[in-house]
This record gives structure tokens, C-alpha cells and sequence, in this order.
């Protein structure tokens, strides 16, 4: 398993330098500079402001001083808010992105894997039927009509929940974003479970143990779970990646301190730095989840690990 | 129009001192009768999130409206907009070139240091060291302070700006021009100080909480980037005992739908703007809440004057007179927006632009004449008029331009490509010339016809550099020059008849500002053209 781990990291170097190429070279070519603005500054002034930035110096050496800087942990400073390193907004908004995230993402899950079981048991049922049926609404509703769907009704209506802010992660605050967030896993979720489910439970190992006289209960958990879970797992990484860096719809409408804003934000801005810091980030988180998945896989899997 | 504000302008011109006690000093005045809720906190919606807390590294409004907060500089604007004393309690000048400002000795920064007149000196110096790299640095180079262009572009060293600590509560600037604004520029965040000691022990992390020190009436307890800020009272501001809020938070909600619904489940006490499509709704629903007021910025299409077809000044001006103006205030807009036929919006203080000739056409003649003029240019059914207009990213700007294409199409038979582009690269697309016609806005930095007029010079890249007109910029040159009102107001007039003549731009309609103010916020500046508001002159009403 160690070799496993050490082989994926190793891999990982390769892809990030590459990313960090890319994305570098083609924030520089997007046209429009950092510092552009209505009314152009004197020449003088850009040319103390780019001074100040290095970003006077051909563009191969602001690559290769970047690139040392980040080997060394240093993302430099925000160009936009020039108050802030990089390092200090994503260490601030990267928690409040996880702990949205990891909340939507347990709630995507749970019920997820419950509406998905409960559907493949009863299946062509009534409950099964609505059960998806409502799942399908879940898919095709966008989180940027939902949310807005939830704050008119539970914030305006009812004043039930704030319609959106922070509050250092305060319950109240974390309902309708999580809710906003996880309806569409939710409900891929339970289409994954439940057809992998059927599938799992019609297979030549199942009858056998039915055959064998277990009660339909035992069998479900102990027999057709795990390999059921198998194509769940798999969607697992995608969906954890996809929740914190898609957030950019449901941090924007909920004004949330997260990263998809921070990013958004910056690559409207041109904040070279700060889209660079983000993408790099964003660019370990997927090569980390992917390697969690691997390995979750290959526990759940005996076929991968042999 | 604003008759107080222009004998104001007047009174600052002749450069009579003025006595603090000839106004009251704007702060929370609760007027009798009105009982005051129990918790004083209001929360202000804020547009985007701040580029910095540092005066003299901002450009936006955003900013300004916190830095209004936390850092007071030598004037301040009471609820009408007219200048009044803020660190300086009087100033005086006799000639518009060097100005005196006397500063009040009870004045504070927030760790208890007094606010002297080297602070301004050392506030100054650093605006325009090229080393603060400051955005704004140009708004120095405008009053003509002695030396400050050369600063900026490293010729001469920072020590020679023009302005001096004559003592602990004196200050003096001098400008190479006479310039009768000063005292009203000297409102600008740009020129607010900072505390010396603070800057240089922390750099760049003074402006964070646990490193502020500001001499506003609030200092900051709390910032969570993209999320908010918390203020709460300096006890050491020189008239704490009038500030009434004991909390003040600005969040920045850029979205417009956002930030009403947060208005409307009653988290936020005023928001920064409201949406155009949602306006008639409030109106109806919360006319209550809903404030609009004159704003000083004008909305205008410009020439790029260098490229065919507008490089022929008939062109220029059929398509120009072609624009229903009323429509567009009217119909499109609604919210009480007027005409513009000129680049200087009615509101300033001290001048009325005058209606040019073809402002005081109807429509119908106007259509005629611009139908003639477009013929005469060549243009006509076989060879039909073709250009493109450009507009940043924005459903207002895009329903604007949607609606003002067809009036050309159907007036005059033009073929109009409609062009987006987000922001930055709209920007960068204008710096480099290519475009035919562009939408543009501005709005003023200081409440005088200059801030405006000065847009189209040729040096100006905002947008004189696609006019490029000696004779205007010989205009613009000898305003500033002047020392005489009179005659600097014939100037105006004059820049703005060669605006219409020429017609590098065509002004379409004037801002207002239109927002939801929560009817139990007290203090608020309804009628301030420049939006100025200053959180303590604010409190919050018992229900």
C-alpha cells in the first residue's frame, strides 16, 4: 500500500508542473493587466506599479522566480487585494469552503445511498417511482434556480434562515447553502445507488445466497452492499472535488468566504498571483481525492489489489 | 439648483476663512422627539470586496466608503454635499495657490497619538512616492501641487512636494496653479492620512484589525475577506460623543439580486444599489425603502474619432441626435435618470450646463436633421452605415444598447454589431483603439465641472486620447490657468459647446442613485451627490 501511496505522489509532480505552466502562461496572455483600469494611469505610475509587482521583467523570469517561490510554500502577494498575501485569503477561505463541502457532502451521501437502497428494494414501486422521480427534479434543477427557490421561501417568506453571509460557519447560516449544494448529489447519488444496487442483487452470487435461505435483510447488508458501492465510491471523488470548487454559484449567491468566489473574483481581476495560488490548490485537491479514491477502491475492491 | 452648494464654492473661491461654528458639524443629530432603538448596529451592503483599507492604494468606491469611516481627512461633506471642516477646523488662502489649514487640537488617532499637521505631510509625501505605487498618485499631479508630477515620475525627490508643518496644527500646501477647488478636492480618499508609525512598523498589514490605527470616527474590529467588515467607535475620535452606532458592518454582495434578498429578510440596512429589472417591483412593494437620488455621472457613447466611419464629424453627430434620449430615461431606465446632452451631469455644484443647440430640438427634428447629415456623410440605402459598439459585460448595458441599435436601424437604416467583453478586456480593447464606438460612464471625483470636462483631453486615455482636439485641450490648459471664477466658468461653457460641436462622445442620460434604505436608519444623506455617507451621522430609529 505504501508503494501504491509513493508511486501516486510521484506521478503528481509531473501533472502540477504542468499545470502551473499552463495556467501561468495563459492567465498572461488573457488580455488585460491587473491593473488596468477606467481612467489609464500615467505611464510613470505603471511602470512604479509593475516595479513593484516584478512584473516589468521578461516574462520567463517572472516564471522561473514564481515557480521557485512556490516550491517554497511563498504564492506572493494578491494583486487585487493588496492588503493580503495569497497565502493568507486561500488559508482563509479554503476552511470554509471544506466545511460547507464535507457538510453537503455526508448530507449527499447519506441520503443519497438511503433513497437509492430504498428505491432497488422496492423496485417499480410506488415509493420507487417518486422516490427517483424527485431525484430526477434534483439533477436537472440547477443549483442557481434552487438556491434562489430556497432563499425566497425560507429566508423572505418564512424568515426561518438568514439569505446568506458566513457568520464564522454558524449553523443557521449553513442550512440553504448546504441544501442548495447537495440536492443534485443527492440525487445522483441515489440513481447510482440504486441501479448498482439492482444490478448487484440480481447477480448469480446473491441467488446462491437466498438459495442458501439468509433473510433478505442479511443478505442486503452483508452481501450486496459492498459491491453495490462499488460504482458510488468511484463518483465519490468527482463529486467531493466538484462540490468544493463548483461552489462558485452557491458562494456567490450566499456571499460564503470561499474559495470558488476567491477564484472567480481573482480571474475576473486579472489577480495573476491569486488565480495561480487557486489553481494550484484546486490542482492538489484533485490528485489527492482521486489517490483517496484509488485506495478506497482498492479496499473495496479485491480485483483492483490483486 | 443647489443654490447653498454654489455659494459655498463661492465663499471657498474667495478664499474667505471660514469658522467652524458657521456650520453644524454634521455627526448624529437625532432630532427631538425621535426615540432611538436599543442596539445601534447598522450593516451596509458594499458592492465588491475592498482592494485594500489603504487610502493611497485604492481607486474604487467600495473602498471610499469604508476608508470614509476610518480615516478623516482635512474637509468632510455634511448631508447636501457642501464641504465642510473635518481635521481642519478652518483654512484660508489668498491667492488659490497656497492654502492654510488649521487643524482642530482635539483630533485623535485610535491609539491616542494626536493627529498633527506631519501627518498630512507624511501622508502626502507618500501618495506620490513612487515607491507606494499609488493608483491615484495622479489626483496630486491634478491641484498642481508643487512638485508633485515630477515625484511620481522619480524626478525629484519626495521631500520637495509642495506642503509644509508650519507647526503642530498648521499645515500649509502649495500649487504651482491657482486652483479655487482645492479646499474640495481635499475631500478625496486619496488624500486622507495614514499613521506614520504604523505604516512603517507593519507594511502592508497596518490596515489589518489588530494593526489599525486610524483617525475616523470607527476603527476595525473585524475583516473576513469576501464576506465582511466590522467597525466599531473609535474612543478617541475628536467627536465620539455624537457617534450613536456602536457597530457598523459593510458586506460586499456583489450580486444585485443578493443583496436585495438580504435587504428583504431584514439583514442588511441599506444596500449598495438595486437592479434595474427588480426596480418597478420595489417600487410598488417597498416604496418605502426605496431611495433615489441624483448622482453625479454621465452615461455616453464615444467616438473612437481616428477610424472610419467616425473619424467624419457628421457621422459623429447623426448617430448622436439619432438617440432618444427620453426613451432611454424614461422607458428603458425609470428610476428618474434625466437626459444628458452634455458630459457635465446638471448636479455638479457651481455650474448648469447649458442645452446645445440640438438638445433643444424635438426628436422628430432631430431624427430629420441627423437623417440629412448621415446622407451628406455618403452614407445611404446601397451603402449603408456599418460599425460596431462596443459595451462591458452587462445586462443594463446590453438592454441600452439593444434598444438605442434599433433606433439607429430605424431612423437612419444603420447596421449596428453589438460587442461585449468582460471588463479587463474591454479596458484593454479601448487602450489599444479598437473599437469604432464604445459605451462609457464617469463619475466625478470632486464636485466641480473639471473632473468631467478634463476627460476628454488629448493626454486623457480614459477618453480624449480617441478625440485629440488642440483646441480643446487649449481650453482645458487655460482653465486651470485662470484665476478668475468668472472666467474659468466661461471656460466650461465653452469645453462643452466644442463637446457639442465636435461631438467626440454622445452624452445619453445622468445617474441617479437608487438604493433600499430600511426607513428606521436615521441620518442618511438622501440628497448627497457624491454619495458621500459618513456612518456617524447614522443611527438606527425604535420601531
Amino acid at each position: 500500500m505504501f508503494k501504491f501511496i509513493l508511486k501516486r505522489v510521484i506521478e503528481a509532480i509531473p501533472t502540477l508542473l504542468i499545470l502551473i505552466t499552463i495556467s501561468f502562461f495563459l492567465m498572461r496572455f488573457a488580455p488585460g493587466s491587473p491593473f488596468s483600469s477606467e481612467r489609464t494611469l500615467p505611464p510613470q505610475v505603471m511602470q512604479n506599479i509593475n516595479a513593484k509587482y516584478g512584473l516589468d521583467k521578461p516574462v520567463m523570469e517572472q516564471y522561473t522566480t514564481y515557480l521557485v517561490n512556490v516550491l517554497q510554500g511563498d504564492l506572493g502577494p494578491s494583486f487585487k487585494y493588496k492588503d493580503y498575501t495569497v497565502n493568507e485569503l486561500v488559508a482563509a477561505a479554503l476552511p470554509v469552503s471544506a466545511k460547507i463541502g464535507s457538510v453537503a457532502f455526508l448530507f449527499a451521501v447519506f441520503f443519497g445511498v438511503s433513497i437509492g437502497t430504498i428505491a432497488a428494494l422496492r423496485q417499480n414501486s410506488w415509493l420507487d417511482y417518486s422516490v427517483m422521480s424527485t431525484a430526477m427534479l434534483g439533477i436537472v434543477m440547477p443549483s442557481f434556480v434552487l438556491a434562489p427557490v430556497l432563499i425566497y421561501i425560507f429566508s423572505i417568506h418564512l424568515g426561518w434562515f438568514p439569505a446568506g453571509g458566513w457568520l464564522d460557519g454558524s449553523a443557521q447560516y449553513m442550512v440553504l447553502p448546504v441544501l442548495g449544494m447537495s440536492m443534485m448529489y443527492v440525487a445522483t447519488f441515489a440513481r447510482i445507488t440504486r441501479g448498482s444496487m439492482i444490478e448487484t442483487l440480481n447477480s448469480n452470487f446473491i441467488r446462491t445466497a437466498r438459495a442458501k435461505g439468509l433473510s433478505f435483510p442479511y443478505i442486503v447488508l452483508h452481501h450486496a452492499l459492498k459491491p453495490a458501492m462499488l460504482p458510488v465510491v468511484s463518483y465519490m471523488g468527482p463529486a467531493f472535488v466538484g462540490i468544493i470548487t463548483g461552489s462558485v454559484v452557491i458562494e456567490t449567491i450566499f456571499g460564503l468566504p470561499g474559495i470558488g468566489k476567491l477564484f472567480v473574483n481573482a480571474a475576473f481581476n486579472r489577480d495573476y498571483s491569486l488565480v495561480m495560488g487557486v489553481t494550484i490548490l484546486i490542482g492538489l485537491l484533485f490528485i489527492l481525492f482521486n489517490a483517496i479514491v484509488d485506495i478506497l477502491l482498492a479496499y473495496v475492491d479485491p480485483k483492483i489489489r490483486f | 439648483m443647489h443654490k447653498n452648494k454654489i455659494t459655498q464654492a463661492l465663499l471657498l473661491a474667495a478664499g474667505i476663512s471660514l469658522v467652524a461654528t458657521s456650520f453644524s458639524t454634521m455627526a448624529a443629530n437625532v432630532p427631538a422627539g425621535v426615540k432611538l432603538a436599543a442596539k445601534q448596529e447598522l450593516v451596509r451592503g458594499n458592492g465588491t470586496e475592498v482592494a485594500s483599507l489603504d487610502p493611497h492604494k485604492t481607486e474604487g468606491v467600495p473602498e471610499s466608503h469604508v476608508i470614509r469611516d476610518l480615516l478623516e481627512g482635512l474637509v468632510n461633506q455634511d448631508a447636501e454635499g457642501n464641504t465642510i471642516p473635518g481635521v481642519a477646523e478652518r483654512w484660508e488662502t489668498t491667492d488659490n495657490k497656497t492654502f492654510t489649514f488649521y487643524l482642530r487640537k482635539d483630533a485623535k488617532w485610535s491609539n491616542g497619538d494626536p493627529v498633527t499637521a506631519d501627518d498630512f505631510v507624511y501622508s502626502f509625501q507618500r501618495v506620490v512616492d513612487p515607491a507606494t505605487a499609488s493608483p491615484y498618485s495622479w489626483y496630486l499631479e491634478m491641484t498642481t501641487m508643487t512638485n508633485a508630477a515630477d515625484i511620481i515620475a522619480g524626478k525629484k525627490d519626495k521631500s520637495t512636494l509642495g506642503v509644509k508643518a508650519i507647526d503642530a496644527h498648521t499645515f500649509q500646501v502649495h500649487l504651482e496653479n491657482a486652483v479655487p477647488y482645492f479646499v474640495m478636492m481635499m475631500g478625496h480618499t486619496t488624500v486622507k492620512p495614514v499613521h506614520k508609525a504604523t505604516v512603517e512598523k507593519f507594511g502592508d498589514q497596518w490596515t489589518k484589525p489588530e494593526n489599525f490605527v486610524g483617525n475616523g470616527a470607527f476603527v476595525v474590529s473585524n475583516w473576513v475577506v469576501n464576506e465582511r467588515i466590522e467597525m466599531t467607535p473609535n474612543k478617541y475620535y475628536w467627536d465620539n460623543a455624537h457617534t450613536v452606532l456602536t457597530k457598523v458592518t459593510f458586506l460586499p454582495i456583489e450580486n444585485q439580486v443578493a443583496e436585495m434578498n438580504r435587504f428583504l429578510s431584514g439583514e442588511l440596512d441599506f444596500t449598495y444599489e438595486i437592479s434595474n429589472e427588480h426596480f418597478r417591483s420595489l417600487k410598488k412593494e417597498h416604496p418605502e425603502s426605496l431611495q433615489v437620488k441624483g448622482n453625479l455621472c454621465t452615461y455616453y457613447y464615444n467616438f473612437n474619432t481616428h477610424k472610419k466611419p467616425f473619424d467624419d464629424v457628421r457621422v459623429r453627430k447623426a448617430i448622436s441626435y439619432a438617440i432618444d434620449r427620453h426613451i432611454v430615461t424614461d422607458a428603458l431606465l425609470g428610476q428618474g435618470q434625466k437626459p444628458a446632452y452634455f458630459l457635465t451631469p446638471e448636479i455638479i455644484a457651481g455650474f448648469s450646463p447649458t442645452l446645445p443647440a440640438y438638445g433643444k430640438l424635438t426628436q422628430k427634428e432631430r431624427n430629420a436633421k441627423a437623417k440629412e447629415l448621415l446622407a451628406e456623410a455618403g452614407y445611404n440605402k446601397s451603402n449603408p452605415l456599418k460599425f460596431s459598439l462596443l459595451y462591458n459585460t452587462s445586462e443594463n448595458h446590453k438592454k441600452l444598447a439593444v434598444a438605442i441599435a434599433s433606433m439607429w436601424k430605424k431612423t437612419l437604416g444603420v447596421d449596428v454589431t453589438l460587442e461585449n467583453q468582460e471588463w479587463k478586456t474591454y479596458l484593454e480593447t479601448k487602450k489599444q483603439g479598437n473599437f469604432e464606438a464604445s459605451r462609457a460612464g464617469w463619475c466625478g471625483d470632486y464636485n466641480e465641472p473639471s473632473t468631467f470636462t478634463s476627460l476628454m483631453e488629448g493626454s486623457n486615455t480614459t477618453g480624449g486620447i480617441h478625440y485629440q482636439s488642440a483646441a480643446y485641450d487649449e481650453l482645458i490648459k487655460r482653465g486651470i490657468e485662470t484665476t478668475s471664477a468668472k472666467e474659468r466658468t466661461e471656460l466650461y461653457y465653452a469645453q462643452e459647446a466644442l463637446l457639442a460641436k465636435d461631438m467626440p462622445i454622445a452624452p445619453i442620460y445622468q445617474y441617479v442613485m437608487a438604493r433600499l434604505v430600511n426607513p428606521h436608519v436615521g441620518g442618511y444623506a438622501a440628497n448627497n451627490a457624491e454619495d458621500k455617507l459618513y456612518s456617524k451621522d447614522m443611527y438606527i430609529i425604535a420601531e
